[in-house]
């Protein structure tokens, strides 16, 4: 099966236009006749949801949270690009776009970044229609900040909770769809597969949560926005219920999985403190607007703060190594995340790391209070030092910050054409549970801008240009053979799992598995350890089936049964991870092969390399097909990314 | 350290309910509750018993989705914290700690620790919104907004709508929840077309979910992770009774 990415042809500033001036509509009788399905509530769940309803068309949406306003989307801290210019500092849609290219290591779509760039300054008004309390300067007017791989400030910010805020704009505006009668709301049910017929998906069946039944919804089209697979690494920043399923789920129905290497490690969480961790916490990026990153020059010193005989404070400025600044003096300590991540590694790897684990590194706000007062610092960044203080115990305003990089963010995802269609017909993935925009590095403050132009901007066009064909098409009986037949599959799964009765239990499993992605296949990879981290995962799949302990029943409340689910699937998409990190044999964004390097910068091997993977799924522990979607830079010169 | 539980196990809602006494040993002050309980679960799971329901996810203090009433206290003794910010350090070894659902009329136990909170979605679905299509918004800057005024949003706008408000007033109310939000669109230009309609839909929602009243106790203040003003209650009064002393079709 060939991938075509359908990217409209003309110049790259007319094609999304003509794409929309040409697309095809469906008329509002029509519409009120069409049922698409929408997975996941985050910012591109809740606003395709609610943009679709507006439309006309009737929506079914589904979250397993209790409620749509929980998806993880709330937890962003920082901010949502723009090329407003409101700054005047030289912003345009173009150097959006080619900042996010950049940002991506060119590994993105020129066409797709594009087009986010030049939606993204209506996300900013349709928000603030909404009522979303963005920062405003004393005029009146809505302020902006700066952000890692941008020499402009285009970042909007609600304080430090952006994303809670732009995902309760969405949620609302949900809400008064389901106000309305034209979405119904299903809470608490996670979807367990995906119903193909013909070629075309046609509907989902998920299990009620609460009462544990299998369900079947029936579509004329499908949503994944199903969110980001960082979980697979057990510890990182997402919630603790995101999860891969509904994309793991398509990926075993036929939509192909793109770039699944590709994840983003942020450089600034909290590090991590001991075995009973159940996850990390990020400090927004926002901080290294006025945060200093260092260690101490000598191993010395940076021993004796491990060890509690010396304090930050006794270091001299002149005994400290701001090696972001020294490395990186263009961009300094706002130099993109991978970047970032990487020399923090670096600095800990050659024994300079600050915290008694040894993988820590300061974040320093003593300048910032001296330049602006600690009043300023504080209001800048609302929750985020308190949070700091409460999780550590250390108040960032009189000592810096302990941070370290952790698992943040997936650019990889469901393969994905113009119209974010999958390669499955009528069944769409979009926000993070895409591969699209974000290359092989996403910039910081930019996922919220994509889940949203994705949600309300792009796919409410693309979609009718599939619909329009499907006016014809009768709601399909959920007791047709394909329904029956995914349905019984679901619910033998679950029933394996109840059935083991091994000794282990599914965290046990998750953990294990973590260790082995973090080691293998987390912020430095090479060939020899990947292959080895496929065996490892190959024996954790088997073990798993054999040993695992899943107390209750099926059809109760059981989070143990969902977490089981949840975990079978991660463990596969591992192996996936690892075939694709092995097969890149080159540094990109994220993506760092030991092998592949400049003196510690990623070496890009474009003319191998320069395509996005995008495997096809061939049985469990089988090998993937490898499908070539080749990266064509018709707008931009590739070049070697410097920040220096 | 150690600690020693009492916590609420309860199979489904049609079924009563109990305290069941539980030790959990080799703590780290460090560790947060909801790892605590993790650690119990784990236990429990090894052991072949049902692990404790609870509500969580973010972990990070702003989904809202934790939800324990710890010692008497919506999300325990910490002020200002979500449960899932709550850190064992507050504790001191071998202390007993009851863990208990949020109690109220209008959210119904789902099971152990779990509660349904649905009807807060459904004072929003009633009017917790702007009605915009997407596509119809202006240039953004074309309405400025007094700095302190968006200010002020943004303070209301931070609930995570967890109900420790409803969880902690006698009267099981809902009304720092709701007059979050009624503040929240009242004090922006964006919420003015729609301001009296939405002050009368949603406290009408809300009477109609079973919530309680407003007798100015203030511990919905008190105990929101957010600290939620109760000053956005004394505005939504005066929201509720300005519309309905106008209104013609209420």
């Amino acid at each position: 099966m060939a991938i075509d990415s359908k990217i409209p042809e003309g110049k790259l500033q007319d094609k999304w236009e003509e794409y929309k001036e040409h697309a095809k509509l469906v008329n509002p009788a029509n519409k009120r006749k069409i049922e698409i399905i929408v997975v996941g509530t985050g910012l591109a769940g809740a606003s395709a949801a609610a943009t679709l309803a507006e439309q006309g068309y009737k929506v079914k949406a589904f979250c397993f949270q209790d409620s749509p306003r929980r998806a993880h989307s709330i937890a962003a801290q920082g901010g949502i690009n723009a090329a407003k210019n409101y700054k005047n500092d030289g912003d345009s849609v173009y150097r959006l776009f080619y900042d996010t290219i950049k940002g991506g290591d060119f590994r993105a779509r020129e066409a797709n970044v594009y087009r986010l760039a030049s939606v993204s300054a209506n996300i900013i008004d349709q928000a603030t229609a909404q009522g979303v309390p963005f920062a405003r300067e004393y005029g009146g007017l809505l302020d902006n900040r700066s952000f890692g791989g941008t020499q402009v400030s285009r970042t909007f910010y609600a304080r430090g909770q952006t994303g809670q805020q732009l995902l309760l704009g969405a949620y609302q505006s949900l809400e008064r769809q389901i106000g309305l009668g034209n979405v119904e709301m299903f809470n608490r049910h996670e979807m367990v597969d995906v119903v193909v017929i013909d070629g075309k998906a046609r509907g989902i069946i998920a299990r009620n949560l609460i009462t544990g039944k299998i369900e079947r919804y029936f579509g004329h089209a499908v949503i994944l926005a199903s969110g980001g697979y960082g979980n697979v690494f057990y510890l990182s920043t997402n919630a603790m219920g995101s999860n891969v399923t509904a994309a793991w789920k398509a990926h075993k129905k036929g939509a192909f999985f793109g770039n699944p290497c590709y994840t983003q490690i942020h450089p600034t969480c909290i590090p991590v403190s001991g075995d009973y961790q159940s996850k990390l916490t990020l400090m927004s990026e926002s901080l290294r607007n006025d945060g200093r990153v260092w260690v101490p020059k000598t191993k010395e010193d940076a021993k004796a703060i491990r060890e509690g005989k010396k304090r930050a404070e006794d270091i001299k400025e002149e005994d400290r190594d701001y090696y972001l600044e020294r490395k990186y003096p263009s961009f300094g300590n706002l130099c993109p995340r991978d970047i970032a991540s990487r020399a923090a590694k670096e600095a800990c790897d050659d024994g300079r790391g600050i915290v008694p684990s040894g993988f820590g590194v300061f974040l320093d706000f003593g300048d910032a209070i001296k330049r602006l007062g600690v009043e300023t610092v504080k209001a800048r960044y609302g929750e985020l030092f308190p949070m700091y203080q409460n999780i550590t115990n250390e108040d960032p305003l009189k000592t810096p910050m302990k941070i370290y990089p952790a698992v943040h963010y997936t650019m990889g995802g469901l393969w994905v054409d113009y119209e974010l269609m999958t390669t499955v017909k009528g069944l769409y993935a979009l926000g993070e549970a895409n591969f699209s925009d974000h290359g092989a590095n996403r910039l910081g403050a930019s996922a919220l801008m994509q889940g949203l132009a994705d949600g309300y901007f792009v796919l409410p066009y693309t979609i009718n240009n599939y619909l329009s064909d499907e006016i014809f098409t009768k709601a399909i009986p959920l007791d047709h053979p394909a329904f029956e037949e995914a349905a019984k599959g679901a619910e033998e799964r679950m029933k394996k799992f109840l059935s083991i009765n091994g000794k282990q239990s599914v965290e046990d499993f998750h953990r294990k598995l973590g260790k082995i992605m973090w080691e293998y296949c987390g912020m430095a990879r090479n060939a020899e350890g990947l292959t080895k981290a496929r065996k490892l995962i190959g024996e954790l799949r088997e073990e798993f089936w054999k040993d695992v302990k899943v107390p209750g029943e099926l059809n109760d409340f059981n989070p143990e049964l969902d977490k089981a689910g949840r975990v079978a699937d991660f463990i596969e998409l591992g192996e996936l991870m690892v075939i694709d990190a092995l097969n890149r044999n080159e540094s990109c964004g994220g993506h760092f092969r030991e092998e592949y390097q400049d003196q510690g910068e990623a070496k890009r091997d474009d003319a191998n390399y320069l395509y996005v993977a995008a495997w096809e799924f061939t049985g469990v522990g089988a090998d993937p097909t490898l499908h070539k979607e080749d990266l064509k830079y018709e707008n931009i010169k590739l070049q070697v990314r410097s920040y220096k | 350290m150690k600690l020693n539980l009492k916590v609420w196990r309860q199979k489904n809602a049609n079924t009563a309910g109990k305290l069941v006494d539980y030790s959990v040993d080799n703590l780290n002050p460090d560790m947060s509750f909801l790892e605590m309980v993790d650690v119990l679960n784990d236990q429990l799971v090894k052991k072949g018993e049902e692990p404790v329901g609870f509500d969580h996810d973010c972990r990070e203090g702003i989904c809202g989705m934790c939800s324990m009433y710890i010692d008497g206290r919506a999300h325990g003794p910490q002020h200002a914290a979500t449960t899932c910010q709550l850190y064992l350090r507050s504790f001191k070894d071998g202390d007993t700690v009851h863990v208990e659902p949020w109690r109220s009329k209008a959210f119904p136990i789902v099971k152990d620790l779990v509660t349904d909170r649905s009807a807060f979605d459904r004072i929003i679905a009633a009017g917790g919104f702007v009605s915009v299509n997407t596509g119809q918004a202006q240039d953004a800057n074309n309405l400025p907004v007094d700095k302190h005024d968006a200010e002020k949003a943004m303070d209301a706008a931070a609930c995570i709508g967890c109900g420790a408000c409803v969880a902690a007033c006698p009267n099981g109310a809902a009304m720092l929840f709701v007059s979050a939000k009624i503040s929240q669109l009242a004090l922006l230009p964006q919420g003015q077309p729609e301001r009296d309609l939405r002050a009368l839909r949603m406290v009408e929602q809300m009477d109609e979910e079973g919530f309680g009243n407003c007798s100015n106790i203030g511990a919905c203040e008190a105990e929101c992770p957010k600290e939620i003003k109760l000053t956005n209650i004394a505005r939504m009064n005066r929201d509720f009774l300005a519309a309905s002393l106008v209104s013609e079709t209420e």
